[in-house]
Formats: C-alpha cells, structure tokens, sequence
C-alpha cells in the first residue's frame, strides 16, 4: 500500500511477527508505516461488522491503526516505531478478554 | 513544585514556548507523545533523508534550527510519552514506556495543535482512503509513498502542497477532485485585499497551481457526490461535475477539508469554547497570552484556531510571556515590551487566514453530511441514523452516545464530533453553537488498567 520512494537509501530490515508471520520491515518506522509497506490489508476489522480497516491518519487521530503489541491491546500503530522480534496480532473484531499480565 | 510551567506538545508553538519559557528563567516541562521534536508539521525534521528534506522544501526544512534549539536548550524532556488526563489543578497524568507518573506547575501551556477534519463520504473507511495529511507524514517519517494510482479529494492548500510533494517524489497521481463551491470564490473575494498583503504566501500557492498543471495532471474542481468504491479496499472515485458522473480508478484515495483545532484538552477541562463559523470549527477562549478561561491554562498554537506554523510558534512565545508574568518574573512593563514584536508578527501572519478560511470553506455535505455514510467511523454510525435520532428527541451531541454508542469508541470523537454537531444544528434547526459539542472525559488515550492503578496517590514524581 506504501513504498519507500525511489532512490531512498536503504535502511537496515528488522524482523517482526504478524499473526504468527515473520515479515522483514525497514528499520526506525513505525509499525503502522511497516505494515502498510508490507502490503498487511486490512489492518484491522471492525467489532461491529468486520469491516475491512487501514489507518486514516497516522498522527494518533483516528484509532484505525489499533493492533496488540507484545501482549498489549488497543496499541495505536502509528505511534510506535518499529523494534526487532516486535510480536503483533492484529486486531481482527471485537477483543477478547485477557487473563492480566504483570504490568 | 518542580516546575514552573509544562507544555504539552513539541510542535512549532510548543517549542517556541519552551524557549521563550527558558529565557525568562522558567523552569518547564515539555511532553510529546512523539519521540522527536516537530509534531506534525515539522514531523523528524531533525531526521529526515537528505532527498525528502529537499522534496518538502524550506517551509519545511525551517523547522530544522527551531528543533535543533529545542533539543539543546536544556529543557526538561518527556518525549515518547502519552498525557492521558488532566485535572482542573493542572495536574497532568502521562504515561511513558508503560510507566505512570503524575506532574503539576502553577501554568500549563497545551500545544496540541490540529488535525485533519474529517471527510465523511460514502466508501470513505475503505483501506487505501487515507487524510492527505497522512501520505505527507509516511513521506516526513519514512520517505514513503502511496503504491499504486492515486487519487485526492477535497479542498484546501495542503491538498495541492500534498500533490506537489507526491510529484516530486514519484508518486502517480491519477487526479485532483476539488470540492470547494463555486461560491467560495466569490465569498473569498472581499478577503483578497488582505490576502494581497501576503503577497509570498500567494506567491506559493500559484507556484503549486503551475507545478500540477505541468505534470499534467487530471484536475476537476467544483465536485459534487463524491463516493469511494471498493469491496475490501478502495478502487476507485466517483463524482459529479458540471451534471456529468466521472470516475477514476484509484488505489489511494487521500481526503482532504482543511484541518480544525484538537481541542480534546480543552473539552476535558471544560473551558469555554466559540463556534467559530469562517473556520467551521470550535475555538477556545483565549486572551492575547493564550489564556482560557481557566486561570493558568493557556493553549498555544493551532489548538486555538487555525493560523498556520509560523503564527503558532508566535503564540507560544506570547503564551511563555505571558506564563512568566502570571507567575511574577516579569513586570508589567517589561512584558508589554517583550510583546510588542510578536504581536506586529501575529497580524502579519493572520492577514491571508481570511482568504483562505473563505476559498477553502468545506461543502455543507462534508461538514453535515447525511444517507448512508458512516459518520462515527469506530462505532459504525451512520449519518441518517444520526438525523434519526433527532426525530427520536435527540437534543445534543451527549445524547447521541444513549442512542447508539455514537462518539464512544476508541478515538473518543475526535473524528465524528464535527460531522454530529454538523447534522443535529441541520436536523434541530439550531446553530452549531446552540447544539454544543461532545463531553470529553478522561483517559484521553487507552492506557492499561495497571498503569491507572499505579498512580501514586498524593506527592507527584517526575522520572528523567
């Protein structure tokens, strides 16, 4: 859906883990920005009707870019960058609830 | 108390207050929820590729020394941190790499500046339609373009900028679909001698005109029904122009109508707003020195009415003037010495505002749209569903969440507020200012359970 524009040099690639899938994403970006490069459509589906979601903003505006992170839910995406091993599930419907982790 | 004044956001105004701020011996604190300086505006302006600092030009590349300033001032710094309440004391809570801490200063200077106004239309919550604002922070942040065709829609100088700088960078622009009225123009016209006194600022805006017409780029203006179509993401836009039915096919579809104050601090501390109607927008009460009209509150920036970046680092300074006289380290005289240059600043950098504000007025079915388009994008609330509720005896934009949970997701109605108070002053017969807006109540941001439970109950802490 993104892509780094043309002669951009290139960044180091970190590896992170969507739904269980190793995706190689650039280095130092945030996750939304990576998994929208990683052509990850849609982000998200909605807990009302499953509707297909990407985010619309990406200035931590409009909550579309909601993933879990790591074991934390409801993370915003667009306001995190990016980190080696980055565990990320995607938020697809209503959330379920969670046994509570050590904060 | 550890400090005398704390700002909320790194952006132009906020940087400019915490300067001014440390000149005149305050020692504050700024939070951002990024981790560098800028905000949107000058977004990893400190960082930004070589090639696509160039490509976003001067205006952009400005912000580079504010930052620079910024950073090496000696500020006390809380980047990378989210403020998710604060209480009518000026008691700020935040959170930062999951921890909780809690911050008070007799003076609290909000620069949380701006953000897109929504662009409610049918199909517009397609993956793909982004805010045109959003393809220039993937290209501040990431070097990073749209995939594929791309297709803007909508009104406003930063549509053209965003198309300009999407050129430059490579990007396939398949068209432009302005919305603006044709009455716009002849309503922009008593502004244009105003507008004529910035003569640089229309120098720009012609250049952007020229640059798109030499790319040869499909342009429509005047565009009405506007509809995005897709299944699972978006395809391509439809419109009406001069009575004939276009579509071009799209695989980005970049909105735009302007951009309207943040004012979720403001609402949560319940200070009193205006409806300000050239703007289309809510703006706070603010005297000359940003203060609300709680005392020691101030908002710097965009976050009080839509002036641009160089007026907003203006009415910080104004603000951390004003911060250092309310608490006594300056006179009175010598305040109204410090303030004269910025004043003669601001008027200069307000002159076009009302050209513009009239030539980029959004359509009426953008700022109360109505069918079947989803207003409240989290809880799937449709704009007839809204006018619905009014025949139900909906009064306020409050009662809307009884009715259907409208506004209650997890943006907080930050995207539909306008939109709802937009369609219930149309349905009630009322002014927007007589419908109000949504009651905004902390956490601002989501925050786990166990940081909330975290916070210490009396003495605030402040971690470096």
């Amino acid at each position: 859906m993104f892509e780094p524009m043309a002669g951009l040099a290139a960044k180091d690639r970190i590896t992170i883990q969507v739904d269980g899938r190793s995706l190689q994403v650039r280095k130092g970006i945030s996750l939304a920005m990576a998994l929208m490069e990683a052509n990850v459509v849609p982000l998200r589906r909605t807990p009302l009707s499953h509707a297909p979601r990407s985010p619309l903003c990406l200035m931590g505006v409009c909550f579309e870019c909601l993933c879990h992170v790591d074991g934390r839910q409801n993370i915003q995406s667009c306001m995190v960058e990016v980190v080696d091993g980055m565990n990320v599930r995607l938020a697809n419907g209503a959330r379920r609830v969670e046994a509570v982790r050590d904060a | 108390m550890t400090h005398d004044l704390v700002i909320i956001g790194a952006g132009p105004a906020g940087m400019a207050a915490a300067l001014a701020a440390a000149k005149l011996g305050l020692k504050t604190a700024v939070f951002d929820e990024q981790s560098r300086p800028g905000g949107q505006i000058y977004r990893n302006v400190g960082d930004v590729a070589p090639q696509v600092g160039r490509l976003l030009g001067s205006d952009y590349l400005h912000g580079r020394p504010l930052a620079a300033r910024f950073l090496h001032a000696g500020i006390d710094r809380h980047l990378a941190t989210t403020v998710w309440d604060i209480t009518p004391d000026l008691t700020v809570s935040a959170i930062a790499g999951g921890r909780n801490f809690q911050l008070r200063a007799p003076q609290l200077i909000v620069a949380t500046g701006a953000m897109e106004r929504a662009s409610p239309l049918p199909g517009w919550t397609l993956p793909g339609v982004l805010n045109a604002g959003a393809a220039q922070i993937a290209l501040k942040s990431s070097g990073s373009i749209p995939s594929g065709r791309i297709v803007l829609a909508g009104c406003g100088p930063l549509l053209l900028l965003v198309a300009c700088q999407l050129l430059a960078a490579g990007a396939d622009i398949a068209g432009i679909v302005e919305t603006a009225p044709a009455a716009n123009r002849r309503a922009a016209l008593p502004a244009m001698a105003g507008a004529l006194l910035a003569p640089k600022l229309l120098a720009k805006g012609l250049a952007m005109i020229r640059r798109i017409r030499r790319a040869r780029v499909p342009w429509f203006i005047e565009a009405t029904d506007i509809a995005i179509e897709g299944d699972e993401r978006a395809e391509a836009l439809r419109f009406t122009v001069a009575g004939e039915r276009k579509r071009i096919a799209a695989d980005i579809v970049l909105l735009h109508h302007g951009v309207v104050p943040n004012t979720q601090i403001s609402r949560l501390l319940r200070v009193e707003h205006a409806w300000d109607d050239a703007q289309q927008a809510w703006r706070p009460h603010q005297d000359v020195f940003g203060e609300t009209s709680l005392s020691g509150f101030r908002i710097a920036g965009d976050g009080g009415g839509i002036a641009g970046v160089l007026a907003a680092a203006t009415s910080g300074e104004l603000a951390a003037i004003g911060a250092a006289y309310a608490l006594g380290r300056v006179s009175f005289e010598e305040r109204d010495r410090l303030t004269k240059a910025p004043r003669r600043a601001l008027r200069g950098q307000l002159r076009i505002r009302p050209f513009l504000d009239a030539l980029y007025r959004p359509p009426d079915w953008i700022t109360a749209p109505s069918g079947e388009t989803i207003v409240c994008r989290c809880e799937e609330v449709s704009a007839q569903e809204i006018a619905r509720m009014v025949d139900l005896g909906c009064l306020g934009p409050n009662q809307t969440k009884f009715f259907s949970r409208c506004g209650m997701g997890p943006c907080q109605g930050r995207i539909c507020g306008l939109g709802v108070t937009g369609i219930l002053a149309r349905e009630l017969s009322m002014t927007p200012a007589a419908v109000g807006a949504y009651r905004i109540r902390s956490p601002l941001k989501p925050v786990p359970l166990a940081a909330i439970g975290c916070v210490p109950a009396k003495e605030s802490e402040t971690p470096r």
